[in-house]
């Protein structure tokens, strides 16, 4: 049967890791996907990284957005992939934002995080982006 | 916990195998089966039907008002409350879609952190994408879906109502209503047309000094409208809340369980759960028809349209007509 | 000698309308004709719109008492009567990394070089109220600023720093209140008088919850500890700013120089008001209300902000709260250049428009003055980044001269039309605020967060289209990134504090604390009193941070936001 809804709408959950509430990048990119046709799920500020991966979970997100933008992403990321691992959804793609040095961000793409987008990334790279990952990951 | 199924990261799950794991309550098999019933793909209707026959056994229960009142607040700990009897709790949260490019923000998760990383708390967010209601098309699979899962209790918040949001009365067994003091003059529920479908009423942010008007103003609309109490054997109550100290939570719990009871002695939840089924047959129904309109756009539909042009047919026997071969064709 | 003759008497505004007429038919229009101008209509980055040339018939708007003469009502020109001819603003660069004791190394070296104050950058987790060893806090110790959990934290941090010749001002909000009782302390252990230690806490919740998000309770409890800090400053502390109402961090967050300046002023509108309500009067914690603003990209938009701040604020303070002191309605603001606008493309370019951001601060009368470090886009600075920063305030102060003459853009046809313009807008924004309700009310409804979230959205499509210009990002773009050394993290920061700290909590006498904490929570559920007095014995009792911010939130809560975007 076919109803008139839209098939497969990009689901995204964005979050804000760790103790600083710069928010004004990630609600930006929250709009711009909205605007892009996606679904995002805004889980605020201050969370933890078991809190983002269980939501991430529940929620059967495409793409798991999270920025930082304290520093802390060396100590952050890690913890988020090991525990995506630990609940088999590492399938779920990540995507880092924030004020992350080149350094970190070649160590990080390494560790398993799919994409880094930058402070000051234009809104339709960051729709652009998200799109073309999901579309590369195998169908599921 | 973890039911062993197929490694849902690396293929594509037929929705039928994800009957047993949902039943098992793994949650990525709940959250993908989620998915797809809102995408409306065919291929999982089977895995609906079979878990169909598992549902019944969740109470429903959905909470409505307009934006802001605290509807998110109050069931972060409405949850909390009901985890503390024991009982396992889903939510399914609504938010509108934008008209315009379809995508949607999402954001009753925010509040609803306490009991994050708690297994027998499952939340989703659902995007309404088009629907007009209060709800979403698949809010109803979503809500069987937990209920054939075994969550004891599934909570449903719908948009932020403005006029006439009221699809909830029919998908849900107990009705709460969220106003809050400060929100504009008049109470928003009657704004909102949504004072005869509370079973009961909640004042929220009631640490805030201009509650008690609120409150007292609900409950003097109440005892004036004769008919909405003659109709019922179950006064409605008014009870107020605050998220500070998680104030009148017990007693809301308390209260919603009684109106189940109530319900039960009364007979009224055989009346609710038909008119839910009604609502269900009726609306997958439309939206069937809706979807084969849309499919035969190009063809029936616009050759039809040709001959209403051309005078040749009537606009009435042409519907008629369509739907006539629908019905030959299935 | 002959005598120099007096100019003509000024035109009849008159006779120059006709003049503009005419230049308009004449000599504009022929020009345009041969070639059209680079745009159809100019505008402030903040969105005014600005004409091709401004007249005495634009400052004819603004009457003369309006511009006045500094150090008099209403301070259009500056807040004090000889203003850098006296002695020039603080230099006041921020620092904050790792533990006390090396903050306290980099302090030392700014002082050697020159600075004036002090100011202190926090860790997240100091500004959070979390302790170093709390989860949440993991990663984060000593990394963005300096950690501090304990009194013996903040002794380290000031060690060897004279309090009562050293002005210091710690960013700091939702836990102010408790570095404020620590700052006390500190200076009740080295025997000085609480009354000549001057410097400032941030304590500026209200913005907190509009733009940078640090917070921990509720809005209305937030608000009451922002009041017993000012309340306890005015009678125990009265040289210390007990709070600096910040336009800052709204503009960081997107907001325009005009949305900048009038939230600010709602805040502090709304701080008065909740002071006043406890019975203590307007001139009695006025004079001590500070203010810090961001110094902007469009240079006279941001020096008319700055006089219109003025302006306004002793127009309120007059009017709306009936102060009689002069001291009460002069604004006085800590300015910092904008970190939004530095670029990690072509980063040494973050010199010079810093450079311009602090010529448009000290034009526009700042008491004290931080300049960015030209690294900031990547991390906190390094030590010559900030030297170098620091050397741009002091060529600006020694070399250029502007300092000789005060407020020498007034008069300015342009400024003093634009400066009115600020002043009628922010009025017009306050008068809107009073009528929905108050600034408190708004910012639980998200009002002026998704003003902000909207200015910011549209700047960042301005910036992808290439409508605003930003050198090295959009325009003049290299693909080649050049090298930089960035201030390096010492890993070992956070194993050293939670140590420390973990030792100060088994050392000390802890049923004392517990009950200390007690009765804290009775006196918080007292609206009436005031916190301080037992923070600080709970503080010298080695309370930490966390103990106090914990056993708060048992009976506050904590805050959550409802994001509009
Ligand atoms: N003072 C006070 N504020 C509350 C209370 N409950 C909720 N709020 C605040 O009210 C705002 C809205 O709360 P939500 O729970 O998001 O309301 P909602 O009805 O779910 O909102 P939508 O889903 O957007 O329609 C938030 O800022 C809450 O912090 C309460 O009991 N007291
Ligand atoms: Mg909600």
């Amino acid at each position: 049967m076919e109803t008139t809804e839209a098939k497969n709408i990009i689901r995204v959950l964005i979050a804000k890791v760790g103790l600083d509430g710069h928010d004004r990048g990630v609600k930006i990119v929250a709009r711009c996907l909205r605007d892009a046709g996606m679904d995002v799920i805004y889980t605020g500020l201050h969370r933890t990284p078991e809190e983002v991966v269980h939501a991430a979970v529940q929620e059967d997100v495409d793409v798991l957005g999270v920025s930082i933008l304290s520093g802390a992403h060396m100590t952050i990321f890690p913890k988020i992939i090991e525990l995506l691992r630990q609940n088999q959804a590492d399938d779920i793609i990540l995507v880092g934002g924030g004020v992350i040095p080149d350094d970190d961000v070649a160590e990080l793409r390494k560790l398993g995080v799919a994409e880094i987008l930058l402070q000051d990334t234009p809104p339709q790279t960051v729709a652009d982006t998200i799109r073309d990952l999901v579309t590369q990951r195998a169908p599921r | 916990m973890l039911f062993v199924i197929k490694d849902i990261r690396t293929i594509v799950i037929p929705s039928t195998e994800l009957v047993e794991p949902v039943l098992a309550r793994n949650p990525r098999a709940i959250a993908r089966l989620i998915t797809r019933a809102e995408s409306g793909d065919a291929e999982c209707r089977p895995a609906l039907e079979a878990l169909y026959a598992h549902t019944g056994r969740a109470q429903v229960v959905g909470m409505t008002g307009v934006a802001g009142s605290g509807k998110s607040t109050l069931l972060d700990m409405l949850t909390v409350a009901a985890r503390k009897t024991g009982r396992t709790v889903a939510v399914v949260a609504v938010d509108p879609s934008s008209p315009y490019s379809g995508g949607s923000i999402l954001g009753d998760r925010i509040r609803m952190n306490q009991l994050s990383g708690d297994p027998d708390v499952f939340i989703r967010s659902m995007a309404t994408r088009g629907a007009l209601g209060g709800l979403a098309r698949a809010t109803h699979d979503a809500v069987d879906l937990l209920d054939a899962a075994g969550f004891d209790m599934v909570f449903i918040e719908t948009v932020g109502v403005g006029q006439d949001e009221v699809d909830v009365v029919r998908a849900a067994h107990t009705i709460i209503v969220v106003s809050a003091p400060g929100l504009g003059d008049d109470i928003q529920a009657i704004k909102a047309g949504l004072l005869e479908i509370a079973d009961v009423h909640v004042v929220s942010k009631c640490d805030r000094s201009d509650a008690a008007k609120t409150i007292k103003e609900l409950r003097s609309m109440l005892t004036l409208d004769v008919d909405l109490n003659r109709k019922r054997a179950w006064p409605i109550p008014v009870l107020a809340t605050s998220s500070e100290e998680a104030q009148g939570v017990q007693e809301l719990l308390e209260t919603i369980d009684r109106h189940r009871e109530s319900l039960e002695t009364t007979g009224e939840i055989v009346q609710r759960r038909r008119s839910i089924a009604e609502t269900r047959v009726l609306q997958t129904a439309e939206a069937f028809l809706r979807g084969e309109f849309a499919k035969h756009r190009d063809g029936r539909v616009s050759a039809l349209v040709e001959r209403v042009m051309a005078r040749e047919i009537d606009p009435h026997g042409a519907a008629q007509e369509l739907i006539a071969g629908l019905q030959t064709e299935n | 000698m002959i005598e120099p003759k007096r100019a003509q008497p000024a035109m009849a505004l008159d006779d120059l309308e006709r003049q503009i007429a005419d230049w308009e038919q004449n000599e504009l229009a022929d020009f345009l004709a041969r070639q059209k101008e680079r745009k159809a209509q100019f505008r402030t980055i903040g969105d005014f719109d600005v004409k091709r040339v401004y007249t005495a018939l634009d400052a004819a708007e603004t009457p003369l008492e309006d511009i006045g003469l500094p150090g008099q009502y209403p301070f259009t020109r500056g807040p004090y009567p000889t203003m850098y001819r006296g002695r020039p603003w603080t230099m006041r660069q921020i620092a904050g990394f790792g533990l006390g004791a090396d903050t306290n190394k980099r302090f030392k070296y700014l002082l050697s070089q020159g600075q004036t104050g002090l100011s202190t950058d926090f860790d997240m987790p100091t500004l959070m109220g979390y302790d170093s060893d709390n989860p949440r806090s993991l990663g984060e110790v000593g990394r963005e600023g300096v950690a501090v959990d304990t009194l013996e934290d903040m002794e380290a941090l000031y060690e060897g720093i004279d309090l009562e010749q050293i002005s210091v001002s710690m960013t700091i909000n939702p836990t102010a209140w408790i570095l404020l009782a620590m700052y006390a302390a500190l200076g009740q252990r080295r025997g000085r008088d609480l009354n000549k230690m001057s410097g400032t806490i941030q304590a500026d919740i209200l913005k907190e919850y509009m733009a940078q998000k640090e917070w921990i309770y509720p809005v209305r409890p937030s608000v009451r500890l922002v009041r017993d800090c000012i309340t306890y400053c005015t009678r125990d502390m009265k040289r210390f700013n007990p709070i600096n109402i910040s336009g800052y961090h709204i503009s960081e967050a997107g907001a325009s120089p005009l949305q900048e300046v009038a939230f600010t002023l709602a805040n502090a509108v709304a701080y008065i008001e909740d002071v006043i309500a406890t019975g203590m009067d307007v001139d009695e914690f006025a004079p001590r209300l500070a203010f810090y603003f961001v110094s902007q990209a469009d240079f006279f938009e941001e020096i008319a902000k700055f006089r219109a701040a003025r302006r306004v604020y002793a127009k309120l303070m007059k009017h709306r709260f009936g102060a009689r002191k002069a001291e009460s309605m002069r604004l006085r603001f800590h300015c910092q250049t904008a970190a939004a606008t530095l670029t990690k493309p072509q980063f040494k370019v973050n010199i010079i428009r810093t450079t311009l951001q602090a010529l448009a601060a000290v034009l526009g009368g700042a008491q004290s003055l931080h300049t960015n470090g030209m690294d900031e886009a990547f991390a906190i600075p390094t030590e010559e980044a900030m030297k170098l920063a620091l050397r741009t305030q002091q060529v600006i102060a020694d070399e250029t001269n502007v300092t000789n003459v005060i407020d020498p853009l007034g008069g300015s046809y342009f400024l003093e039309n634009l400066t009115t313009r600020f002043e009628k807008e922010i009025f017009r924004i306050l008068d809107q605020v009073d009528e929905l309700g108050g600034a408190i009310k708004l910012i639980e409804d998200g009002w002026f967060q998704a003003q902000i979230a909207e200015t910011a959205y549209e700047t960042a499509l301005r910036k992808a289209s290439g409508e605003k210009p930003v050198i090295g990002v959009n325009k003049y773009v290299e693909e080649e990134m050049p090298a930089i050394e960035l201030h390096p993290h010492d890993e070992s920061t956070e194993r050293r504090q939670i140590e420390n700290l973990q030792r100060i909590r088994r050392d000390r006498d802890n049923t004392r604390v517990q009950a200390l904490l007690q009765r804290l929570r009775d006196v918080a559920r007292d609206d009436s009193k005031n916190v301080m007095p037992l923070t600080i014995e709970l503080v010298k009792a080695q309370a930490t941070m966390g103990d106090i911010v914990e056993a708060l939130r048992d009976i506050w809560g904590t805050y959550q936001e409802r994001p509009v975007f």
